[in-house]
């Protein structure tokens, strides 16, 4: 269990005020090495696409079809998260390229680009790990905060959360149908009909591409390339479920009420950010393929900086955390996750079990 | 799409097709394309060809289209966007080629303090991509072409004329041609060889920095006379002062300003005028963020966390500046985007909104 960590109003400025500057320095040096870095990795992700794709027209051959899958795998993987994610985020609007441009860009993945940016720029965001504020925090089919009320239905959070990695584009894609309060009867289906609308044309799209278009040009090595566009969209789905889950449902990861966040300043916001995410620890290759999500701390205390930037400014954020007495959270994948997956099957079941408190010390339910 | 190609070739039907938009989804043909070859797109790019630097403060690029452009008529003037530290940067410029040319010419004068102008005399190289708007302006030649004409330009006003000129000789013109052109000096005098090497053109160049020339010091009306006359139509470019000048003694001149961008932020902060431009709606600023004055104006922008990070809020400030009250950074250039949440004007400001 995590103990709530907090400064006092004025060490939380101070903390605020210091972050603040290596945000200003890092803004003021962004140049042309920022965007030649980007501009490199979507060369990188377009010709994967395409090398992938070209090799799966060959797939009958075993090799062609690995090397393809992997390939078309990888691709997907740098448009959703080093490109996508990040650009989305207006990482680069400071280049004006409309290529860059995050209010209009749109991903390889079934979830709708405006959606997203909704969802998760505004709320996510700016609501990090407030439980009944932050959507994020269970994606309102999990249980992952003691801090939620268990119920019958948490009984098969670990049946939901596997099928959540397998299925995740569509997981993240309807993510904004809010279908929890649907069925809570908060709201009707009615009241949604746009989003379910832009849901399905854009859904629609992607699965017309990958297991029709794709296919049927293949001739006779159709069934080739539909299996290897549906192992590289699986691939892609449990390789970011992972470290996505990484990012704020490891052990020592905080939540928050609305309460404790009610009076929140700039500095406080700062400290809730670092207090709810974890970092991975990895090389160089593994930060660009996690998009520099292994950077969760340093990405959410600056989310519109370029990714690329975080690995750099990370020694920094870790001192002055440890100067403020401020947790900073970090660790291999295998044990983040390995927390995580724990987590997600202890919360199947109700604190009386498990004896537990929640954050504000009472008996949990 | 097409906007000069009469008749698409089959790659370009294919590109172009609903499947290929489809299995090339989300992003689209282009970004595809233009990762083998940066001109192949359906933007109007061109790539720098040449560079020569033929007078101090001025550089000549000669620049070769894709066939996305749409040609220039002489004297039009067409945007050219450029990539400076990772950040493009858009100026106006009046290719000086005549029209039909196969390349694009285009002389860029230094602005001492600018950013473009001098980036491009220090950098520019071949190779170099650019990107194009259409072609815009309405200082062309008419047809018929008129029997006497006068063209008078200032410093890199020069430009526009030059097309004109070029066009005219090119389809043997036979009428008369008088060209007053005023630069600081003999070298700062831009195509002065060319020009003296065309017999049948008036050519009278006044030096306002230096002695010689053959008209002394800045216009007055003697110069026009001395020139020609009774022209039928006069074409005037350049600084304002120039152009006020020259209309002044010929009413129906047909005129260009050339008015570097002004960059200053103003000193004083509050009080300014806000318009609203898309609702047609002015407030007097009060200090606080555009997304709240907004709001107080009755209009309903789309916002998310208020504070800054998020994105969801930026909106283009056409003209004026304002002051991010996180970083206290300003943006004063025209055509700028910025997060109202967290931005306040600073004078008059313009707003999308």
């Amino acid at each position: 269990m995590t103990t709530q960590v907090t400064l006092t109003p004025d060490r939380a400025e101070a903390f605020g005020r210091e972050l603040d500057a290596i945000r200003q320095r890092v803004v003021a040096d962004l140049g042309q090495a920022d965007v030649d870095y980007i501009r490199r990795v979507v060369k990188a992700q377009r010709a994967m696409e395409v090398a992938g794709r070209g090799l799966l027209f060959a797939g009958v051959l075993p090799p062609a079809w690995l090397a393809g899958t992997s390939l078309l795998a990888l691709s997907k993987i740098l448009d959703n998260m080093e490109i996508g994610h990040n650009v989305m985020h207006g990482q680069y609007e400071w280049t004006g390229d409309p290529a860059l441009a995050g209010r209009s860009f749109e991903w390889d993945t079934a979830c709708p680009a405006d959606q997203w940016r909704h969802s998760h720029n505004y709320t996510h965001h700016t609501y990090t790990n407030i439980v009944g504020m932050d959507r994020d925090v269970g994606y309102g089919i999990l249980r992952m905060s003691p801090d939620q009320p268990w119920q019958p239905y948490y009984l098969g959070n670990p049946v939901y959360a596997f099928l959540l990695m397998v299925l995740f584009q569509y997981g993240v894609a309807m993510h904004e149908l809010e279908t929890e309060r649907i069925l809570a009867g908060e709201i009707s289906l009615a009241d949604k009909r746009e989003i379910l609308q832009e849901i399905w044309h854009k859904t629609r799209r992607q699965l017309a591409k990958d297991y029709l278009a794709f296919p049927l040009l293949a001739g006779p090595c159709a069934p080739f390339v539909f299996a290897g566009n549906l192992s590289a969209n699986l691939i892609r789905n449990v390789w970011s479920y992972m470290i996505i889950f990484c990012g704020h449902f490891p052990d020592g990861a905080q939540e928050f009420s609305i309460e404790q966040t009610r009076t929140e300043t700039r500095g406080g916001w700062y400290l809730r950010q670092v207090l709810g995410s974890a970092n991975l620890r990895g090389g160089k290759l593994f930060h660009i393929l996690s998009g520099n999500l292994s950077h969760q701390i340093e990405h959410h205390l600056f989310p519109d900086l370029p990714a690329r930037r975080y690995a750099e400014i990370a020694p920094e954020v870790r001192e002055i955390c440890r100067r403020y007495g401020v947790p900073y959270n970090s660790g291999p994948l295998s044990r983040q996750f390995g927390t995580v997956v724990r987590k997600i099957v202890r919360l199947a079941l109700p604190a009386r079990v498990r004896g537990e408190r929640t954050a504000d010390g009472q008996q949990a339910a | 799409m097409f906007t000069k190609t009469l008749t698409p070739t089959l790659t370009e039907k294919v590109l172009r097709s609903p499947l290929v938009d489809l299995l090339t989804g989300p992003h689209g043909v282009d970004h595809y394309t233009e990762l083998v070859d940066p001109m192949w797109t359906a933007d109007a790019r061109a790539k720098v060809v040449d560079v020569q630097r033929r007078t101090p403060r001025s550089v000549t690029l000669m620049l070769a289209p894709n066939p996305a452009f749409e040609a220039c008529r002489a004297g039009q003037h067409v945007s050219v966007t450029v990539e400076i530290d990772g950040r493009r940067r858009t100026r106006c410029y009046s290719p000086a080629n005549a029209a039909g040319a196969p390349l694009i010419e285009l002389t860029i004068g230094i602005h001492d303090g600018g950013l473009v102008s001098t980036y491009l005399h220090r950098a520019a190289r071949p190779g170099m991509v650019v990107e194009l708007s259409a072609p815009a302006g309405d200082f062309v030649l008419p047809e018929p072409r008129p029997r006497r004409i006068l063209f008078v330009s200032g410093g890199s006003g020069i430009t526009p004329v030059m097309a004109m000129l070029r066009t005219l000789r090119a389809e043997h013109y036979d009428g008369q041609i008088g060209f007053v052109h005023y630069a600081r000096s003999r070298d700062e005098a831009c195509y002065y060889d060319e020009l003296a090497a065309m017999p049948d053109v008036r050519v009278l160049h006044g030096f306002t920095r230096s002695p010689g020339g053959d008209l002394s010091g800045h216009f007055d009306r003697h110069h026009l006379a001395a020139a020609m006359p009774h022209p039928g139509v006069v074409y005037v470019c350049g600084p304002p002062a120039l152009v006020e000048a020259v209309r002044g003694h010929c009413g129906n001149a047909i005129s260009e300003s050339f008015v570097p961008a002004a960059f200053a932020t103003p000193r004083e902060a509050l009080g300014g005028r806000i318009r609203f431009r898309d609702s047609e709606i002015d407030v007097t600023d009060d200090g606080r963020t555009v997304l709240e004055q907004a709001e107080g104006a009755g209009l309903s922008p789309q916002s998310g966390c208020r504070m800054g990070i998020c994105h969801t809020c930026t909106r283009r400030k056409h003209r004026g500046a304002v002051r991010n009250m996180i970083t206290g950074s300003v943006s004063s250039a025209d055509e700028e985007d910025v997060q109202i949440c967290v931005s306040a004007p600073v004078g008059d400001v313009d707003i999308a909104l």
